[in-house]
């Protein structure tokens, strides 16, 4: 909302301030300026001069020589221009020596502006310069009365007929003035109107608001004997007033009423599209004009469109609508999209003779779902659809028969056809002023408060202690309502700042988080930094990973307004973020790049979806570079430990994982529980991604992390008695793990196992062909004697003999 | 053999105050104190002196073989000394050589911006709080004052699933599901990542995180509020940060602000930075909605509070004067390991 202070000032007289102060004080008690404009803020010394006399220009043919008049006292100056339309006589902006104007006539602005100096054009001498609309900082869209091209002329405008030579031609034009943009919240309806900011303007400098007086208007002759009115659905439409205007005449409107809608951003066209606009914006009431003629049987109907039915709107599109949408028809025919935009069929054009002017309030939520639904975001709808006041219709269109007849612009015909079964009364919303100190943390009078409320008028009844409400203020509704209004007059920045008392809480942070918290510093630690990646990402993913058509993990939650395609799922697994930022990485040839992220997966219970998805937060490692599988392993195991998880951890070499190496992944289990896996990119992905390295990735699933871990740590002693150590060198078949050598000697350790090591592995020359060796270190404790050799020997040959039944022998 | 005593003594000395090296020394004292050293024999040689004349030649003997033993031991620390000495010396090292780094990763600058918020949150008694980001519409908007229909929900921009499961908009959806479960003093604060649909540009984007704060007690007032987000502002910004309070209206909370905080830039100048006024908007808040406090059961006649909503990205961006939020997405190396 853009309304220059000329209009605050038409109905606040007295208001005296500068534009920040305006803009500060505005935005302290709520109606939040943005920022403003000063439009003459680089126009200087530009007058009101005459062109008395053109010659030509001995060296150019596109440019004349004038000598034109810049003072009252009859002073010229000489100025050479190429303006097409400059001609004897006409009476033009002029900017002198040392002036500035705000931009080139191409219509381009210059911050700044550009300063005008005395020079010699093609050898002739220029002592100034004549200035199109352009020139001034404004458009010709918004100053119709500027001609195609060329210099502004006053004198072809008979509104400027009593212009005086050597007078301000900023003034003239009504540049002198400041354009305030506002950003009003959604429930100040009021307020998005003119009044409605100029009642806070007032109320804000403490001083008087002077509305406009709207007087009665008409001829003797009755509306109701011209149109009648019909609402078919009354919860749509509360109120529908018709007025009738005859003997029409079309004209451009005054200056005033042009620069006002001007200033606000509105292109002026003629006097009775104006004055629809101008009290739109003054009102925020919009309204429509139809050709009454075009009306078949002079009738109103406001019914809802029929489903499949086609209209076509003034701007000569069709559009479909359907019966969710109000109509405004005739006797046989829709004649506007209620609210939205009139029809082609009625429309105003230069011919009318006899039109309806309508002022209607239609519901705020069928207005804006039917303007999304056709896509029409019109300036009508724009207000319609935050919900407006009916009793304003009727004053809003009092004032543009008001202005019909000020400007001539026809014959209003008596009386109005108002059709509003269930008039909408004032609310009397009670008050308790204690409340509202207490609420607030101050101590103010009771009358104080009262006296804020009045300067809004809301009235008060100190009878029973109400504030009654009009109906322009839909947002006050309940003594919370009322606390706002005292705090935002006594002003937000008095209020003083305290810290709330009372029973001392907590701080803390989950057990989660703690755990997460663990899963930062053991990644970091290791060099991985952490990523963020988005939550939703394209379905392709699955087919990226190489997911079976059957896979569980295709089951995901749609989002069914995306974005687009590429944010159309709520990922099921997270490895799309993490390649993608490892691709960008690699992309920009950085080396060594370590990742990880902490974030949620998203697992449909049910598709589609009846309850909230499973959220599981996953803990994602990926690195290209320095390192291997084992590195990331042992990041993963560090982890475990540090978050309390003891027990049985175990790698399952075959973890069903398409998108991974198929000899280089392994599912992650703990004691019995799959709590994540990990493993070496399959080729094929980082090829999809164009990684155009070995990559490794590990995801361990948080929630179950999170039930497993503790921070109960119980100290064992240090060991009195020393350790028994055995080396054991075996040779084994190619395909035997580690882990099954491991299973065999925790399981046949005996209680005296302290610990093993594998220290050596090897294949080649001196091992048979599909053989390996492995060596392990297995060390043996008591924590209350020193073991003798017998029983240590007898815990090897036990590991021994179970090793032997894999078909495992000690090298010899 | 007296003379001959003292004579040895002397030249056992001088050959230890001649020697160099540890080696040398150790074959002086083979020569004089070993098994067939010169000393040794000497003693051997003892029984042929006349009885009478033993003791005090015994004690010549030891007194020659203590002072000997005496010099070598001097001699030999007076090497030891030397030696390491040099030793020192010569490992001498080139101390402006480059540090070897270990490499340890960075942490995302919202987890930093956010772990800093939290902070001073936990240290003034919030306990933090989590929610769902797949959400009822009862949470994200009904329970909040937003009824089916409101324009409040254009503005929003929301991400729907089905009809009444959305991606939350907003932190302030955890309101609701703690006043149902706590009975008050409430005090938490409520990160995570919220959705909009707005495109991808320098500004925007379609998610992104905010925290949300909640504290609900008798008799807090908009002065406390006003004094926690003072603190707040004053903790992650500086200390001498000012904070401005402008009306504004969330369907939430009543009366409602938006909160500036002076900028820290320019010390409220007037800037690039914070477009020349001197402040920048950092969050919204208000005195919770009574009837958001009905809704999830706690009566708003007892009890009172009030609620704030911080977006962490552009706390992010303003402390670490990220010019573009679509770095904080792309992870790029060259930018996580500036933090």
């Amino acid at each position: 909302m853009n309304t220059p202070l000329s209009w605050i000032k038409a109905y606040v007289p007295d208001l005296d301030c500068t534009a920040q102060e305006y803009t500060d004080a505005m935005t302290l008690t709520g109606t939040k300026v943005e920022g403003f404009e000063r439009f003459d803020a680089d126009l200087e010394k530009i007058v009101v001069g005459k062109v008395l006399k053109i010659e030509r220009h001995p060296d150019a043919d596109k440019l004349v020589i004038c000598q034109v008049q810049v003072d009252a006292d009859g002073r010229t100056i000489q100025i050479v221009t190429g303006a097409p339309n400059v001609k004897e006589g006409a009476v033009v902006p002029v900017v002198l020596d040392g002036g500035r104007v705000a931009g080139g006539h191409d219509g381009k602005v210059t911050p700044g502006g550009i300063k005008i100096k005395k020079g010699k054009l093609r050898g002739v001498e220029s002592d100034g310069m004549m200035c199109s609309i352009e020139e001034m900082g404004r458009t010709r869209e918004m100053y119709p009365d500027a001609p195609e091209e060329g210099l502004y002329i006053f004198s072809d405008n008979p509104a400027y007929d009593k212009l005086e030579i050597g007078s301000d031609a900023v003034e003239a034009l009504g540049l002198h003035d400041v354009n305030f943009e506002y950003e009003i919240t959604s429930n100040r309806v009021d307020c998005f109107g003119v009044l409605g900011i100029a009642r806070e303007a007032a109320a804000t400098f403490q001083k008087a608001f002077v509305p406009p007086v709207v007087t009665e208007t008409g001829n003797r002759e009755k509306a109701s004997d011209y149109v009648s009115v019909e609402i078919e659905d009354t919860k749509l439409c509360s109120r529908y007033v018709g007025r009738v205007v005859k003997n029409i005449k079309i004209a451009p409107s005054p200056m005033w009423l042009q620069r006002r809608l001007a200033a606000n951003g509105i292109r002026p066209i003629n006097n009775i599209v104006d004055i629809t606009n101008y009290v739109m914006e003054e009102y925020a009431q919009p309204m429509h004009a139809y050709d009454l003629d075009q009306l078949s049987g002079r009738k109103i109907v406001v019914r809802r469109a029929k489903d499949g039915e086609e209209f076509v709107t003034l701007d000569g599109q069709t559009r479909k609508v359907d019966s969710s949408m109000l109509m405004i028809c005739d006797a046989e025919k829709a004649v506007g999209i209620a609210g939205i935009m009139g029809g082609e069929n009625s429309k105003i054009t230069d011919n009318v003779t006899t039109m309806l002017f309508e002022a209607a309030c239609f519901d705020g939520t069928n207005i804006r779902l039917s303007s999304k639904k056709l896509g029409m975001r019109t300036d009508a709808a724009a207000k319609f659809e935050k919900g407006l006041d009916p009793n304003n219709a009727m004053t809003a269109i009092n004032r543009a028969c008001q202005l019909i007849e000020e400007l001539g612009a026809g014959e209003v015909v008596g009386g109005a056809v108002d059709v509003y079964p269930e008039p909408k009364m004032e609310k009397r919303v009670k008050f308790d002023y204690k409340r509202t100190n207490a609420v607030l943390g101050i101590e103010l009078e009771k009358s104080e408060m009262i006296r804020y409320f009045e300067k809004l008028n809301l009235n008060y009844d100190h009878e029973t202690d109400e504030v009654i409400v009009p109906t322009w203020r839909q947002d006050v509704n309940e003594q919370c309502d009322l606390d706002e209004e005292v705090a935002r007059f006594y002003g937000y920045d008095k209020i003083p700042t305290t810290l709330p008392t009372g029973e001392a809480t907590t701080g803390k942070i989950s057990f989660k988080m703690r755990i997460e918290q663990i899963a930062r510093q053991i990644a970091e630690q290791f060099g991985f930094s952490e990523a963020q990646t988005y939550s939703f990402e394209s379905p392709k993913v699955f087919e990226k990973l190489l997911l079976s058509q059957e896979d569980k993990q295709r089951q995901a939650v749609v989002i069914s307004n995306p974005l687009g395609e590429d944010y159309s799922v709520m990922r099921t697994l997270p490895l799309g973020g993490m390649l993608t930022s490892l691709a960008t990485n690699y992309n920009r040839r950085n080396k060594n790049v370590r990742l990880y992220e902490l974030a949620n997966i998203y697992l449909p219970k049910s598709l589609p979806l009846s309850e909230l998805p499973d959220e599981r937060t996953q803990f994602t490692l990926g690195f290209y570079g320095n390192g291997d599988f084992f590195d990331l392993k042992g990041v993963v195991e560090e982890f475990l430990e540090k978050a309390g998880i003891t027990g049985l951890l175990t790698y399952e070499p075959k973890a069903d994982k398409n998108f991974l190496h198929p000899g280089r992944q392994a599912q992650i289990r703990h004691n019995n529980d799959v709590i994540g896996y990990l493993g070496e990119v399959h080729p094929e992905v980082l090829g999809s991604y164009e990684i155009g390295e070995r990559a490794y990735i590990a995801v361990l699933d948080m929630p179950q992390i999170v039930e497993k871990a503790g921070f109960d740590i119980k100290y064992t002693g240090i060991a009195k008695y020393p350790a028994m150590s055995r080396d054991i060198s075996m040779v084994m078949d190619k395909g035997i793990l580690a882990g099954q050598v491991e299973q065999v000697i925790r399981k046949n350790g005996g209680r005296y196992l302290e610990h093993f090591e594998l220290f050596d592995i090897y294949e080649g020359a001196q091992i048979a062909e599909g053989k390996k060796s492995m060596a392990y270190s297995v060390s043996f404790r008591a924590s209350d004697k020193t073991l003798s050799d017998a029983e240590v020997n007898s815990a090897v040959e036990k590991i021994l003999k179970g090793l032997a039944e894999l078909g495992i022998e000690l090298r010899s | 053999m007296k003379e001959k005593l003292a004579e040895l003594r002397e030249k056992a000395l001088t050959q230890i105050g001649a020697s160099e090296g540890l080696e040398r020394l150790n074959d002086i004292r083979v020569a004089f104190l070993g098994k067939k050293g010169e000393l040794t024999s000497m003693l051997k040689s003892l029984k042929d002196v006349a009885p009478e004349e033993r003791p005090t030649v015994g004690q010549m003997v030891n007194e020659a073989r203590a002072a000997i033993e005496e010099k070598l031991e001097e001699r030999r620390r007076a090497f030891e000394k030397k030696f390491q000495e040099e030793k020192l010396k010569a490992e001498t090292i080139d101390v402006t050589l480059p540090a070897k780094k270990p490499l340890i990763g960075h942490r995302h600058p919202n987890t930093i911006a956010l772990e800093e918020v939290e902070r001073i949150f936990v240290g003034m008694g919030y306990e933090v709080v989590e929610g769902p980001e797949v959400e009822y519409d009862y949470y994200n908007f009904e329970a909040l004052n937003i009824p089916k229909n409101h324009p409040a929900r254009d503005e929003q921009d929301t991400f729907y699933i089905t009809d009444n499961i959305v991606l939350r908009t907003q932190t302030s959806s955890v309101q609701a599901h703690v006043m149902e479960h706590t009975k008050p003093p409430i005090r938490i604060i409520a990160p995570g990542r919220v959705f909009r649909s707005d495109e991808v540009d320098a500004t925007h984007s379609p998610s992104f995180h905010q925290i949300e704060g909640l504290v609900i007690d008798k008799h807090i007032t908009f002065s406390d509020l006003k004094g926690t987000l003072a603190e707040f502002a004053k903790e992650l910004f500086g200390e001498d940060t000012k904070v401005k309070f402008r009306p504004h209206h969330f369907p939430f909370t009543e009366p409602s602000a938006e909160v500036d905080v002076s900028c820290f830039k320019c010390k409220g100048k007037g800037c690039r930075f914070c477009k020349g006024s001197g402040w920048i908007e950092i969050l919204g808040c208000g005195m919770v909605h009574p009837k958001v406090l009905k809704m999830s059961g706690i009566d708003p006649e007892e009890y009172t509070g009030f609620a704030f909503g911080v977006g962490l990205e552009r706390i992010a961006l303003l402390k670490y004067e990220i010019d573009d939020m679509r770095l904080l997405y792309e992870n790029d190396m060259r930018f996580l390991k500036q933090f």
